[in-house]
Formats: C-alpha cells, sequence, structure tokens
C-alpha cells in the first residue's frame, strides 16, 4: 500500500477502531454544514450579484425562528458529540483491572521502558498482543508526552505526578512511540518503537533478561540499602507505619484527612515525607530527594506494592526476590 | 450650560473650563470617563493578584503543614503594625480627597503628605522584615534553608517563601508607585491646580491607594496568620 | 456637507508633517496609522520565521537548520505572530482608527494613554526582537514549565519581558475602548444602534482588560522563578508545573477571542455593506460576541485533556467547548442569511470576507474535533492542531483583518487600491492558504507531533504539499504589501464614501478632519438601514 494515500494511522488497538468512528462521524456532520454554508455563500454571492452600487437589498433584518433553529439544532448535534467523544474518553483513561503494568521514565530525550520481572529498554517497548497493557510513567526533568498514534493514546509525563496509559494491541508488528510535548533540542528526536508480538514470542524476549532481579526485588534492596527497613518493620514496631497490604488501602493522617495509598503518595512519601504523616507517627522521617531517582522511586512503589499478607495477593511476592549482588542500576 | 452644548455640538465652544480636554463635551462626562476608566484599572489589578491568590490557594490545601512552618517565620508584630499603619493612611487619604473636594488647599496638601509620610513608613518597616529573612535563609532560590525539623518540608516552604516574596514584593512595589504618584498629586495641589468642579486625579489617585490597602489586608491574615493558634 | 472648502482640505495626514507631530501625536488616527506600521514590521518577521520553518519542513532530515535553530524559530513566528500581531491587528489598527469615527466623538477617551499604549507597545517589541536578535528563545510561545524555568538556555527572560510589557499596551488599550463605548457615544447612538465591529471590539475590551493581567502574573512569575530562583511551580520542590498551564491557557485561550472578535466585527461590516442590507439578526450576533468573551473565560482546561486533569473536569471543560462554539456557529449562520436576497457588490473587501467565512468556517469546524475528549486524546499536540488554529487564526483573524483593512484603507489613506489586483491577492492566498494547511489535518491524524525539526519519511509528502502551498501564500501577502504601498503613490482620489456605506464613519471626510467631524454627528437610525436610506453618492 502506497503511504501517500493513507488518511488515517494503522488500527493497532482496541481502542483505535472507536476513535477512527467517532472521528469520521464528526467528519460527516462537519462536513454537511461546512460544505451546506459554503454553497449557500456562493450561491448567493453568484445569484444576488449586481454592479451596481445603487441597488439595495431586500429589508430582512431577522428571524427568531432561524435564529432558534441554527442555535439549538447545532447544539443538540454538539451535545451527542460530547457524549460519544467523553464514552471513548473514559475508555480510553480508564484501564481494565487485570493489566500487564510497565513504568516507564521520559528524560531528555529518550523513553526508559522498566517492566515487573526487571527487564528494561531505552526507545524500544516490547508488549504482547491480546492482552491489556498499563504504563504508568513520569518525567525525571521537563513535560513529556508519551504518545502512540497506532494506539490513538497519549498522556503528558509530568515531573513529579504519575500518569498512565493502556492500550490492548490487537496485531503484531512495530510502531512509532513519539514525544508529543515540546522538551528541547531533539524533542524530534525522542521517537522509540512499540514492537508488538505473540504472547509466546513476547515471555521468550523477556526470558532473555540480563539478570538483576524483578523489579520488586530491585526495591526490596533499595528498601535496605537506604535503611528504610530499620523504620518500617512489618509487625508494625518500628518508628514508621508498617507497609504490608498498604498499598491500595487509606490512610488515616496526623491532620484527621484520609489519604488513598497510591503510586503518588507512596513517591510523595520518599521526598516530602513530613507533608502527610500517617495518624500515630512522629514526623521523623527524612527526605530522600537527591538520594533516590525516579526509577528508584518506581523501584520502591512496586516493592510496597508487593507486600501482601495473603498469599494470593497481586504480583510478585515479597520473598521472592533474590538478595544477590546489586546490579549498577542506580546509575545517577 | 454645556449639557446644551453637547446637545447641539457646539462642542468646541471655548471658554470652558481650563482642564476640559477637547475631546469631552463637559467636565462632568470627562469625570465619569475617568472613574469609568481607573475602575476598570481595578479590576485589571485584582485579576493581576489574583494569579498570585490562585497559586497561593492551591499549595495552602496541598501543603498545608509548609504555610503552616512558613507563616509562623514571619513576624506578627511587624505585620500588624504595618497592617494598622496602612488602614491609618488610607484615612488621610480619604481626608486629602474630601479637602480637595471641598477645596481647602493646605489641608489636602497636609493629608497628602500624612498619607506618604506613613506609605513610607510602611515600606521601612518591610525592609527591615526582608533583611530579617535574608538573615535566616528564607530567601529562596539565595542559599535557602530551614530548620531541620522541617527538612521534610523545605521544597514546599520554599514555595511559600517564593510566594510571600513575590505577593509583598508585587504590593510594595505598588506602593512605591503609589508614592510617586502622591508626590505628582501634592505638587499639583501646591501649584492650586485643583477645584471643587475638578480633582479627579486626587480622586483617581485615592481609589488607587485604597486598592493598594486592600491588598495588604488579604496579604496580611494570608501570609502570618495561617493557623497560628497552633 | 464635504466639499465646503475649495482649498485644499485639511486632514489628519496633510495637517503637520514633521516627525515630532507624529511620534508625539494624541489623535486616535495617527495612532492607529503608527500601530499599522509596527504590526506590519511584526508581521514580516514572523513571516520571515514561517517562511524558514516551511522551507526546513519541505525534507524529513534536518538539512537546512539545527534542531536548536529550528526550536527557536518556531517559537519566535510564534511570539511574533501571537503578540505582536494578532492581538494587535484589528483592534489597535483599525480599532483605533475607526471606533472613534463609528461614535461620532473627536478621539478616544484617553488620548495620551492611548499614545502611552503605542510606547508601551513599541518598547515590548523592541525588548523581543532584541531577545530575537542576540540568541533567540526556544521555550515555544507557550513557554511552558519547568522547560522555560530550569532547562531553557535562550533568551527567555529577554522575550517574557516584552511579552509582559506588550500586555500592558493591550490592557490598557482594551481599558480606553470600554470607556470610550460607553461614554463617547454620538448622541442618539444608542447600544442597538452600534456597528457591529463596535460590540466586537466591546467584547473584545473586556477579554483584553480581564484576561491579560493573568498572563502577566503568569509571566511575571516564570520570571521570578527563572531569574531569581524562586519556586512557584518547579517540580523539584513540589510545584506543579500544569499550574503554569491553567494560569497561561486562562489569558491564552481568551486571547484567541481577542484576535477573532475583532475581525468577525470587521466581517459584518464588510458583509453588510457589499450586501446592501441590514445585518441578519443584528442583536443575535451582537450577543454572540459578547457570549464568546464570557464563555471564552470558561475553557481553558480543554488545552489540559492529555495534562493530567481528572477526567470529570476534562468532561466540565469539553461541554463548555461545545457551548462557547455555539455563538460562532450563530454568527456563521447570520452571516450567510444576510447575503440572501442582497444587492452584492463584488469588490475586493467583500472577496476577501467570502475568503475568510470559507477559511473561518473550517477553523471552527475543526474546532469540534479537537473539543471532542476521545478524539483530542489522539489529536492533541499534533498537526490536526497547528492546522486548526491557523484556519482560525490566520484564515479567520488575518483574512478578517485584510478584509478590514482593504474596507477603511480608502478612509485610512484617502486613496483606492487596484481593486482587481486586490482580488487577486485575496484568491491567492485563500489557495495558498489551503494547500498549505489543509495537509496539515491528515498529518496530525497519521500522528505527527508539532514542533518536530525533524519527522518519519512517511510524512513527507504532506509536508512537501504544506510548504508548497506556503510559498502560494507568500507570493498573496507581498502581493497585498506591493499594491497597497502603491495605493498611497499612484493611488485613485477615493472620495469620502467610495463602498457608498452607512456608518458615521463614512460621512466625513477622507482622509478624515483632525477632529473627524466638522460638526457633531446625530443618530437617529440603525446601523445598516440600507434599505430605508438613500445612499448618498459622491
Amino acid at each position: 500500500m502506497s503511504e501517500i494515500f493513507k488518511f488515517i494511522p494503522d488500527q493497532a488497538s482496541t481502542m483505535a477502531a472507536d476513535v477512527d468512528q467517532l472521528y469520521w462521524f464528526i467528519i460527516g456532520v462537519t462536513a454537511f454544514f461546512g460544505i451546506l454554508v459554503c454553497v449557500l455563500v456562493v450561491y448567493f454571492a453568484v445569484r444576488y450579484r449586481t454592479d451596481d452600487p445603487l441597488k439595495v437589498g431586500a429589508p430582512i433584518t431577522g428571524s427568531i425562528p432561524l435564529e432558534l433553529a441554527w442555535s439549538v439544532i447545532p447544539f443538540l448535534i454538539s451535545v451527542v458529540i460530547f457524549v460519544w467523544a467523553s464514552q471513548v474518553f473514559f475508555d480510553l483513561y480508564r484501564p481494565p483491572d487485570q493489566t500487564l503494568e510497565i513504568y516507564a521514565t521520559g528524560k531528555r530525550w529518550m523513553w526508559k521502558f522498566q517492566h515487573l520481572d526487571g527487564k528494561a529498554e531505552i526507545n524500544t517497548l516490547h508488549v504482547p498482543v491480546g492482552r491489556p497493557v498499563k504504563v504508568t510513567f513520569t518525567s525525571e526533568d521537563v513535560l513529556h508526552s508519551l504518545y502512540f498514534p497506532s494506539f490513538r493514546t497519549k498522556a503528558d509525563a509530568i515531573p513529579g505526578r504519575y500518569s498512565t496509559v493502556w492500550f490492548e494491541a490487537t496485531q503484531t508488528g512495530e510502531w512509532h512511540i513519539f514525544c508529543a510535548e515540546y522538551c528541547g533540542t531533539k524533542h524530534s528526536g525522542m521517537i522509540g518503537m512499540v514492537t508488538v508480538m505473540e504472547p509466546s514470542a513476547y515471555q521468550a524476549w523477556l526470558s532473555g533478561n540480563e539478570g538483576g532481579g524483578t523489579l520488586a526485588s530491585r526495591g526490596e534492596r533499595l528498601f535496605s540499602e537506604l535503611a528504610c527497613n530499620t523504620c518500617h518493620i512489618s509487625d508494625g514496631s518500628g518508628r514508621g507505619p508498617s507497609l504490608v497490604d498498604k498499598f491500595g488501602a487509606q490512610e488515616q493522617l496526623t491532620n484527621g484527612s484520609i489519604v488513598n495509598v497510591d503510586e503518588t503518595y507512596v513517591r510523595e512519601s520518599i521526598l516530602t515525607p513530613q507533608l502527610k504523616v500517617v495518624a500515630g507517627f512522629q514526623p521523623v522521617m527524612p527526605t530522600f530527594q537527591g538520594l533516590v531517582n525516579e526509577e528508584g522511586v518506581m523501584a520502591l512503589i512496586e516493592y510496597v506494592k508487593s507486600l501482601q499478607s495473603s498469599p494470593g495477593g497481586a504480583a510478585a511476592p515479597s520473598t521472592a526476590g533474590t538478595p544477590a549482588a546489586a546490579p549498577p542500576q542506580e546509575n545517577r | 450650560m454645556s449639557d446644551a452644548a453637547a446637545i447641539t455640538g457646539d462642542a468646541h465652544a471655548h471658554g470652558h473650563h481650563p482642564d476640559l480636554q477637547h475631546h469631552f463635551d463637559t467636565l462632568e462626562q470627562q469625570h465619569e470617563a475617568a472613574t469609568l476608566g481607573m475602575w476598570l484599572f481595578l479590576v485589571t489589578e485584582v485579576l493581576f493578584f489574583g494569579g498570585l491568590f490562585l497559586a497561593y490557594m492551591l499549595y495552602r490545601v496541598w501543603y498545608h503543614e509548609a504555610w503552616v512552618a512558613g507563616s509562623k517565620e514571619l513576624s506578627i508584630a511587624l505585620g500588624g503594625f504595618n497592617t494598622v499603619v496602612l488602614i491609618g493612611s488610607s484615612l488621610t487619604m480619604a481626608m486629602a480627597v474630601r479637602s480637595a473636594q471641598t477645596g481647602y488647599r493646605r489641608a489636602t496638601i497636609g493629608w497628602l503628605l500624612g498619607t506618604m509620610a506613613l506609605g513610607l513608613t510602611f515600606l521601612i518597616v518591610k525592609v527591615f522584615e526582608y533583611k530579617d529573612k535574608f538573615d535566616h535563609h528564607h530567601v529562596p532560590g539565595y542559599d535557602f534553608h530551614v530548620d531541620a525539623a522541617h527538612a521534610g518540608i523545605a521544597g514546599p516552604m520554599e514555595i511559600f517563601f517564593s510566594l510571600y516574596f513575590t505577593m509583598t514584593g508585587l504590593h510594595a512595589l505598588h506602593m512605591i508607585i503609589g508614592f510617586g504618584l502622591m508626590s505628582v498629586i501634592t505638587w499639583m495641589a501646591y501649584k492650586n491646580r485643583f477645584s471643587p468642579q475638578w480633582y479627579t486625579p486626587v480622586e483617581m489617585s485615592g481609589l488607587y491607594w485604597h486598592f493598594v490597602d486592600i491588598v495588604w489586608i488579604f496579604l496580611f491574615p494570608l501570609l502570618y496568620l495561617v493557623d497560628r493558634t497552633q | 456637507m464635504e466639499m465646503t472648502l475649495a482649498a485644499p482640505r485639511v486632514d489628519y495626514l496633510n495637517e503637520k508633517h514633521t516627525v515630532a507631530s507624529w511620534l508625539l501625536t494624541k489623535d486616535h488616527k495617527r495612532i492607529g496609522i503608527m500601530y499599522l506600521v509596527v504590526v506590519s514590521l511584526a508581521f514580516f518577521v514572523g513571516g520571515l520565521f514561517a517562511s524558514l520553518i516551511r522551507f526546513e519542513l519541505a525534507t524529513p532530515a534536518g538539512d537546512l537548520v539545527t534542531s536548536d535553530t529550528y526550536n527557536k524559530l518556531f517559537t519566535m513566528h510564534g511570539v511574533a505572530m501571537v503578540f505582536f500581531v494578532l492581538i494587535p491587528a484589528v483592534p489597535a489598527i483599525l480599532g483605533n482608527f475607526v471606533l472613534p469615527l463609528m461614535l461620532g466623538a473627536k478621539d478616544v477617551a484617553f488620548p495620551k494613554i492611548n499614545l502611552l499604549s503605542w510606547y508601551v507597545f513599541v518598547i515590548g517589541f523592541l525588548f523581543t526582537l532584541y531577545a530575537m536578535i542576540t540568541g533567540g528563545v526556544d521555550t515555544g510561545w507557550t513557554f511552558y514549565t519547568p522547560y522555560s524555568s530550569r532547562a531553557s538556555s535562550t533568551n527567555v527572560m529577554m522575550t517574557g519581558i516584552g511579552v509582559f510589557i506588550t500586555g500592558f499596551s493591550s490592557i490598557l488599550t482594551g481599558l480606553n475602548f470600554m470607556v470610550t463605548i460607553h461614554r463617547m457615544r454620538a448622541p442618539g447612538l444608542t447600544w442597538f444602534r452600534l456597528p457591529l465591529f463596535v460590540w466586537a471590539i466591546y467584547s473584545t475590551s473586556l477579554v483584553q482588560v480581564l484576561g491579560t493581567p493573568v498572563i502577566a502574573i503568569t509571566v511575571l512569575a516564570l520570571a521570578v522563578e527563572r531569574g531569581l530562583g524562586f519556586g512557584i511551580f518547579d517540580p523539584a520542590l513540589g510545584g506543579d508545573p500544569v499550574l503554569f498551564q491553567h494560569l497561561f491557557w486562562f489569558y491564552s485561550h481568551p486571547a484567541v477571542y481577542i484576535m477573532i472578535l475583532p475581525p468577525m466585527g470587521a466581517i459584518s461590516e464588510v458583509l453588510a455593506c457589499f450586501s446592501r442590507k441590514n445585518i441578519f439578526g443584528y442583536s443575535f450576533v451582537a450577543f454572540s460576541s459578547l457570549a464568546i468573551a464570557i464563555f471564552g473565560f470558561l475553557v481553558w482546561a480543554h488545552h489540559l485533556f492529555v495534562a493530567g486533569i481528572s477526567t470529570y473536569s476534562a468532561l466540565v471543560f469539553s461541554f463548555l467547548t461545545y457551548a462557547v462554539a455555539i455563538p460562532s456557529a450563530v454568527k456563521t449562520f447570520n452571516w450567510t442569511a444576510t447575503l440572501y436576497k442582497g444587492a452584492i457588490w463584488l469588490k475586493a473587501p467583500m472577496i476577501w470576507a467570502i475568503c475568510f467565512l470559507g477559511l473561518f468556517l473550517v477553523g471552527g469546524l475543526t474546532g469540534l474535533f479537537t473539543a471532542a475528549l476521545g478524539v483530542d486524546v489522539h489529536i492533541h499536540d499534533t498537526y490536526f492542531v497547528v492546522a486548526h488554529f491557523h484556519f482560525i487564526m490566520v484564515g479567520g483573524a488575518i483574512m478578517g483583518y485584510f478584509a478590514g483593512l482593504h474596507f477603511w484603507w480608502p478612509k485610512m489613506t484617502g486613496r483606492m487600491y487596484s481593486d482587481a489586483a486586490a482580488k487577486v491577492a485575496a484568491v491567492i492566498v485563500f489557495v495558498g492558504f489551503n494547500l498549505t494547511f489543509g495537509p496539515q489535518f491528515i498529518l496530525g491524524y497519521l500522528g505527527m507531533p508539532r514542533r518536530y525539526h525533524m519527522y518519519p519519511e512517511e510524512f513527507q509528502v504532506l509536508n512537501v504539499l504544506s510548504s508548497a502551498g506556503a510559498s502560494i501564500l507568500a507570493v498573496g501577502y507581498v502581493l497585498v504589501a506591493i499594491y497597497l504601498i502603491a495605493s498611497l503613490f499612484n493611488g485613485e482620489e477615493a472620495g469620502d464614501n467610495p463602498w457608498h456605506a452607512t456608518g458615521l464613519e463614512w460621512t466625513t471626510q477622507s482622509p478624515p478632519l483632525p477632529h473627524n467631524f466638522e460638526t457633531q454627528p446625530v443618530v437617529t437610525e440603525g446601523a445598516y438601514e440600507y434599505s430605508k436610506r438613500e445612499i448618498k453618492v459622491v
């Protein structure tokens, strides 16, 4: 197929067709009104044309029914588009419950992807076909935007916050990853490739792990290297709260408010620990700003997530990590 | 008199008040235009400060602890004194406008000088407050640090002081501009330029001065009195 | 009433000739001309940058300039065009010139402040030019933090100062016009007899007065952050870079209406005049301007749909965005209906106005795509958005500005340009414009992000089309400059009312008297009573 005659990018995710359908619908609506007005303007301009500057037009000043019609009808059509588009939007930003989780960091000028089992890659991303994938990401420096045109989704990478996009690829192949938010000199070079593979090929690819253990196990190592474990003792006897079963739960703070323990709260607690102190504890935790980078924070989050008391819990069990020689993953 | 002139369009008729500009028909129209213009200008000022107030509110909700800690570093005594000084200056300004309206030249000059003196007092106190912040390394971007007890919220505290300096600094800049305005008005009053028929500059400067005063009335509790009961 | 003197007529142009008589003038007409000069210069500068951008993008590789240079080019193109062309073009040039004339006033309410506005504008422009000449700036015209505050090593401060200063020019002009419209109307000129251009300027002024201070403070906050090391948006301290975007767009989205409302007003004048008809649905067109100005303040976050705002606030802002589209649709339908059963005289301003209708229509309708949440996620920050806002800003605002400029040119200069040349130029611009920006819609949906110096090869064909269109567009604009300047030297005497238009500005001589009218005009009827009135023929 010649690329010249392409009007839409490949539909490579479950959402792509939904977005395109809406797109074609709006094209239909706008084309109708656009052509209608153009035809009328040209027709009137030709039909009522005169070269006599002294002629005057008909004494028409307006029509309330017409005004109402062309206010209300476009409004109703707008509401249809609005409702439809909002539905698509919710689908785009609400990942299904069971997803394959991947962490990512935007940094001038590259995308660093981190798989849970430990495998990391730069400017390439390997994912299996037919399985929902959720990418949680932030930026190390300025704003970026993680954009998968063939999956019709993007979100800004904002330093200090986590963003997510999700997609479920429907066919194997390779497509662009762009940075869509201007980020400086090589903004246009911040391009990667997402490779969608058959699940078996994906497993084979993953197993080519260079060692270093899962992300959670890296987090566990970091947890002890930074001496977090001297206060956050799992039986709750430490100076800090136990972190077992905390991720996804709610905590009461010293000022009485309730906070959801999510990625953002864990990150904030590591970097500005005295801001939201859990009720019953003293604000004694020092900041780890500068001691741990974004990827380290992600590893820690993944470790906290893995601390589940019930064995049937989430991702990787806390004991699984091998505390072998620490790989130099924190290249600060 | 001039109503008729306005309607018949005989606007170039001379012999009007010397301060009536050529493109207005009457002094009244000129005064109304000036008043409307001044109020519109004050609306723009409200929105100008509004951006900073919005940032303030957002971060206060997010970083309440830091706001409390930052606020405790400010001196209520100096801030309170300055509040009284500014309210006093609004009174003297109102008296100046009243004196101009009733045509008491000497009183106008006196009240204006009083307003300027109070404004200057405010600024001098502010200088001492700022110096204190430099001494305690509470100036953001300039060797900023906080005591060890607050190390975990040093970042948000720096935001607090960034907003403190930006907001009070802008306010002080408005005071300085006001001081300049007052100087001009006082000189004009000294030259006997005002009359009960035309004292618009005094009135407009008064509006401006009251606005600057009101900004401080908001700034003082927002910056100095965050949760001082603790 | 004209021609009472046989001697050469005194007008605002020939009254005095010294340089000082221009630089110290308080005459709104001369100030309007002075804006015309500076804005035209800025348009040339911005256009030069645009040409270089399109040259570079003709090939996928970055082979003409370096990435840093390219980033500076699109930034400076945006800064020059937005702050120094689009925002001042119609209000400060045409508004200054015709607003007091339309009101039957001798001048604006505050002539000295009006002159001050011009100086403030020029000083802001000089700062920005200085920043451009001494190294440029590469943040994008949006100055997003933390790139602008921490990462960029270019002249952000100097450009920011330029924009900050220019903002006050815009505030003062808006304030001046609002007071003028409230207090300086001729006897009998009630609100509903005002020309629609005045309504448009009034709505614009409202936005200038309410919105511009917010960008001023935002740029100031950026300046203290960058210059003094303060931290208001700094994520390293826990600051929120997205707050900058909220504050920025709280102004900069309404700023879009500063750019488009006045040209819409000019279009209403031109369409009514050359259809020889009352504008269809006068009060709907008038109030739609106000509605756009007010609703325009409630939609800023639609620039942030992928910037991590909550999905529910995204819903609200999407809905409000559709709401603000309705008044624009109402205007378009009313303009179309105005042509119905008119006596349509296809002179050059009318051709420009019709071209405006076509391009603005595309710009407005493509806004429905960007407002649709599910589609915007895909097209946000792509060439689709670039194409969309160029259709509004250039296809809408600049075409409307040219329609107005061609309409009032004989009033401003007393000379008539070549009608044929103007029509040819309009068609060239129309064709060139569509060829430039039409392909960009497809590029955007295909996924090409904006602000890309280099791009994957599959995007080349459409980019070449776009660059080809840009060269046609450039020819059109140069042609306009040539015949307008030529008309000053050898243009025919235009006469006081060459278009046989209604409106007070056409009742005085061309160019107008220094104080506009010999006698105070009195108004007894609506603005566009063509069908009732026996038109004065000179």
